[in-house]
């Protein structure tokens, strides 16, 4: 092993909140070679971030090391002041955000951004540092450099952004990357381009890279060794094929249950122990349709245009039966959410129709549709869980409000009835009901979009990303429960998704989205493991998942 | 300096060009659709003078005892005796003829009175949102920077006493203080002394029209009887803009762009001047413009206090009298003015963050 570049010494993290002191770090002990990629594991709220900011020095004001020692070249980081600290900055070590477009700058032009980084550590004229800036762009592989120079990061796409954000931390050839969640909120195929420039740059230049993620197939990789944390200290470190073939921890082997991998399936994604109550419940077999049965939804040559914009949808029909399930995947800009909020009659279509159970809904003016009966049938769960849950409302009054809006319910014994239970049946503990959205956690939300979606027992449930906001091991319990709310309640799921591995467990069938308009299209398994276009086939090998994955799930 | 450099010059002073070209553009489309607003004014105060109690025949007769004959000839001569809707037509066409009518009270038209004190306004409203700009930006970022320390607080106290004490009251303090008891202010009597000659009129702004001729004796004593009544405006007006940059300036600093300024070891001063000050600036502006549009008719007590011959105190006195067409010019100068005004800060908007453009 090379030269030790940075150790961390029982490293210990507080912030002072409303509520007191709280502990965001209890004791991280790390050490990452000269040139070594290392990734950070964990989920939301494991201090695996903190101990990223904690290293170069980006703590907020609230936080501080209350203990322990963070040793880069031998020198204690945390003790460092003023210009010392300034050297560090930018020069010897550096780092990646998530969100790339807040990352930058937005009133400044990025050539000028790139500049400003430069200037601050090298005694270069401001041509020279341009010059140096358009170089560090041919670098990233942004396609025509010098008119990029200029554009303000308003401009560039999401990917472009973290390529812009990388360029401006390798500026001054740090010893030390640290990438917090780089590609999360990126399109998988973006994920890939972005995540192999950033291997390949480390490469070339010798950076040492810690890689702080929430994909424990992300980490595997593109790492060579994995720490994961969780609740502020490290409970495992191994090479991924070590963490994937025989999880020592607890924690570790939950995770590693909730990480889609290519072959795996709903009720693999939590540990066997927890398995129990599940099994029984698919083991039931779905009831058949009659041979004859009317589809549930039927969409014809529905097309969307904005303005006057090229077709953000074109062409794109589809039909669903009752009970199925069916995938809408695609990257951003495909055209699944525009079709999703169409179907669901948010949004009115430009062209074709929209047939539900028999009638057509496709030209009920989406102002009005909330006085439709069919209203009360389709119903959504929105990818956010924080934002579509009112914050002046109770997790109650969330779920009824359909009630009474819908089913005409006032209130009373019917409806707190009605509410607990589909509290019960997303299993949303009854005491959490009187509780605010900001006192619930990410999972408890999710339940209680899901359970206002299926308050009013809706025939087909429309589900926008509704996990992309979710750790894995939440998102594991969401993906059961909605599976088991489709089995038992015949509801008819249309799930949108940029996560493939997820939507191949869930659905029957996939429709592959590209630029408003349908790709390819069939049953799931055979679309994945056999795709026909080059697009799908682009789509399934950008998914990161570890490389042996087939034999060790055999093995576990 | 190479010949790529200078051609790359040469290409950005052609996209700016292009880009001013399209602002101006946008800028005519923007005051063009301003008109039925102005128009509607126009209307709205003409009928709202007609409405207001008080005759003007009767107040402009010779004195108390004039005659009934009197009155009605004067009415006959304004045009009073003519149904409102007439006397509308009447105005609307004098308006698009640029002709607002004569003042009573001067016997001058309005259109010259106006012109000959509007200038003093602006000079003075000017010259207060500066000082207001220059005091509240530092202090909004001061109290920023350390939010919750004894500067933040010290900061917060300042704007609430500027906020309380109404302009009249601290224009009097200050007239006290610096007039009376240490008498380093002149006289507070209008723009200028009595004895100073007045400089060749080409901007109306004295302080510049001063400088112009050469004459820095007579621009400080313009500069001195500037300087009171407008610490007393911006007063008054320091409170909103600091607590509007202290807010964003907030924001700003706690932006994760600003964290990458800081991840990259840039300067402090850059982290807080090029990075957070001027994305926390564009809030600002915006206030600024309002509350130059709302000191400019608003400063009628600053005016009468120091006797300052602008045009809000001009407005009062013509409406106490029931004069109506200064009243009704001064409103759609007022008007004009905040179209404007509103059109120059969307513009500087435009300039100062390129994800807007205005429409």
């Amino acid at each position: 092993m090379s030269a030790t570049l940075l150790r961390i010494d029982d490293l210990h993290v507080s912030f002072s909140t409303r509520r007191g002191m709280v502990e965001a770090v209890r004791g991280v002990t790390l050490t990452v070679g000269a040139g070594e990629m290392l990734g950070l594991v964990g989920e939301s709220g494991s201090g695996k971030s903190v101990t990223g900011f904690a290293t170069t020095r980006l703590l907020d004001a609230a936080g501080r090391v209350t203990a322990g020692k963070i040793l880069f070249r031998g020198q204690d980081v945390t003790k460092l002041r003023g210009d010392d600290l300034r050297q560090l900055q930018g020069a010897a070590m550096s780092m990646i955000f998530q969100n790339p477009r807040a990352a930058l700058n937005p009133i400044r032009a990025i050539g000028l951004q790139i500049a400003d980084a430069i200037l601050t550590h090298k005694r270069i004229s401001k041509d020279a540092a341009r010059a140096e800036a358009l170089e560090l762009l041919r670098a990233v592989q942004i396609r025509d450099p010098e008119t990029r120079m200029n554009a303000y990061p308003h401009e560039l796409s999401g990917g472009m952004c973290q390529r812009v954000m990388i360029a401006i931390a390798i500026s001054c050839n740090p010893a030390l990357l640290i990438a917090d969640e780089p590609t999360t909120g990126l399109d998988v195929t973006t994920q890939k381009v972005v995540m192999d420039l950033l291997a390949d740059i480390a490469a070339a230049r010798g950076m040492a890279t810690i890689l702080i993620t929430h994909d424990l197939g992300l980490a595997a990789r593109y790492c060579r060794r994995i720490a994961v944390m969780e609740r502020g200290r490290i409970v495992e470190e191994a090479s991924p094929k070590a963490l994937f073939g025989g999880p020592r921890h607890a924690y570790t082997r939950r995770l590693v249950a909730a990480s889609p991998t290519a072959v795996s399936r709903i009720e693999d994604l939590v540990t066997e122990e927890e398995r129990e109550g599940y099994a029984a419940i698919i083991s039931k077999p779905r009831q058949e349709l009659a041979a004859g049965t009317p589809p549930l939804l039927e969409v014809r040559k529905l097309a969307k245009r904005f303005d006057q914009g090229a077709a953000a949808v074109a062409d794109f029909s589809m039909t669903m039966a009752g009970g199925e399930s069916v995938g809408l995947v695609g990257e951003s800009g495909s055209g699944k959410s525009t079709t999703s909020r169409m179907i669901c009659r948010l949004i009115d279509p430009s062209e074709g129709d929209i047939v539900f159970d028999g009638q057509s809904i496709g030209h009920v003016a989406a102002r009005d549709f909330h006085r439709s009966p069919f209203r009360k049938d389709i119903q959504m769960v929105f990818q956010d869980p924080n934002e579509s849950l009112n914050p002046r409302f109770t997790a109650f009054d969330c779920i009824a409000h359909p009630l009474m809006r819908l089913d005409g319910l006032r209130g009373g014994d019917e409806l707190r009835q009605r509410v607990n239970e589909c509290a019960e049946r997303v299993g949303l503990p009854l005491d959490l009901l009187p509780r605010f959205p900001h006192q619930l956690s990410g999972g408890q939300k999710a339940r209680v979009g899901i359970a206002r979606a299926i308050a009013c027992r809706p025939r087909l449930l429309v589900l926008d990303e509704p996990t992309a906001a979710l750790d894995v091991s939440v998102q594991a319990v969401v993906l059961q429960l909605l599976d088991r709310l489709r089995r038992e309640n015949d509801i008819a799921l249309l799930f949108v998704s940029h996560d493939l591995n997820v939507v191949r467990m869930l659905c029957d069938r996939t429709i592959v989205l590209r630029n408003g308009g349908i790709v390819e299209q069939g049953e799931s398994r055979a679309l994945f493991d056999n795709p026909k276009t080059d697009y799908t086939r682009k789509l399934v090998e950008a998914i990161p998942h570890f490389e042996a994955g087939p034999a060790l799930a055999a093995a576990l | 300096m190479s010949a790529a450099s200078d051609i790359r010059k040469r290409k950005e002073l052609l996209e700016l060009m292009t880009g001013l070209g399209a602002t101006m553009v946008r800028a005519g489309r923007r005051l063009l659709s301003s008109l039925p607003a102005l128009f509607g004014v126009l209307v709205f105060t003409f009928l709202l003078m007609r409405v207001l109690p008080g005759d003007p025949a009767v107040f402009f007769a010779s004195g108390p005892n004039a005659g009934k004959e009197e009155i009605e000839q004067i009415r006959k001569q304004m045009g009073l005796n003519k149904s409102v809707p007439e006397q509308l037509v009447f105005y609307l066409s004098d308006i698009g003829h640029g002709n607002l009518g004569r003042s009573m009270m001067t016997g001058q038209p309005v259109l010259k009175d106006l012109r000959e004190r509007l200038p003093a306004s602006l000079e003075l409203t000017f010259t207060a949102l500066l000082i207001a700009l220059v005091a509240a930006v530092p202090l909004g970022v001061l109290a920023a920077l350390r939010p919750g320390s004894l500067v933040d607080h010290g900061v917060r106290m300042f704007c609430a006493l500027g906020v309380c004490v109404p302009t009249f009251v601290s224009g009097l303090l200050l007239i006290y203080v610096f007039y009376y008891l240490l008498g380093f202010a002149p006289d507070p009597t209008g723009r200028i002394d009595v004895f100073t000659s007045l400089p060749p009129q080409r901007t109306g702004f004295l302080s510049i029209d001063f400088l112009l001729a050469g004459d820095i004796d007579g621009w400080w004593a313009a500069c001195k009887q500037l300087i009171l009544p407008a610490v007393s405006m911006a007063l008054f007006v320091i409170a909103p803009l600091a607590r509007i940059t202290r807010a964003s300036m907030l924001v700003s600093l706690g932006s994760d762009f600003v964290r990458t300024a800081r991840s990259v070891g840039l300067s402090w001063r850059k982290v807080v001047v090029t990075y957070a000050l001027r994305n926390a600036i564009l809030p600002v502006i915006t206030i600024a413009g309002i509350v130059f549009s709302t000191m400019l008719g608003a400063n009628v007590l600053v005016e009468k206090v120091f006797s300052w011959p602008g045009v809000a105190s001009y407005a009062l006195d013509a409406l106490l009298s029931s004069d109506y067409a200064p009243v009704q010019g001064f409103v759609l100068l007022m008007a004009s003015v905040f179209v404007l005004v509103n059109l120059i800060v969307d513009i500087c908007y435009g300039i100062a963050d390129p994800r807007v453009s205005i429409e």
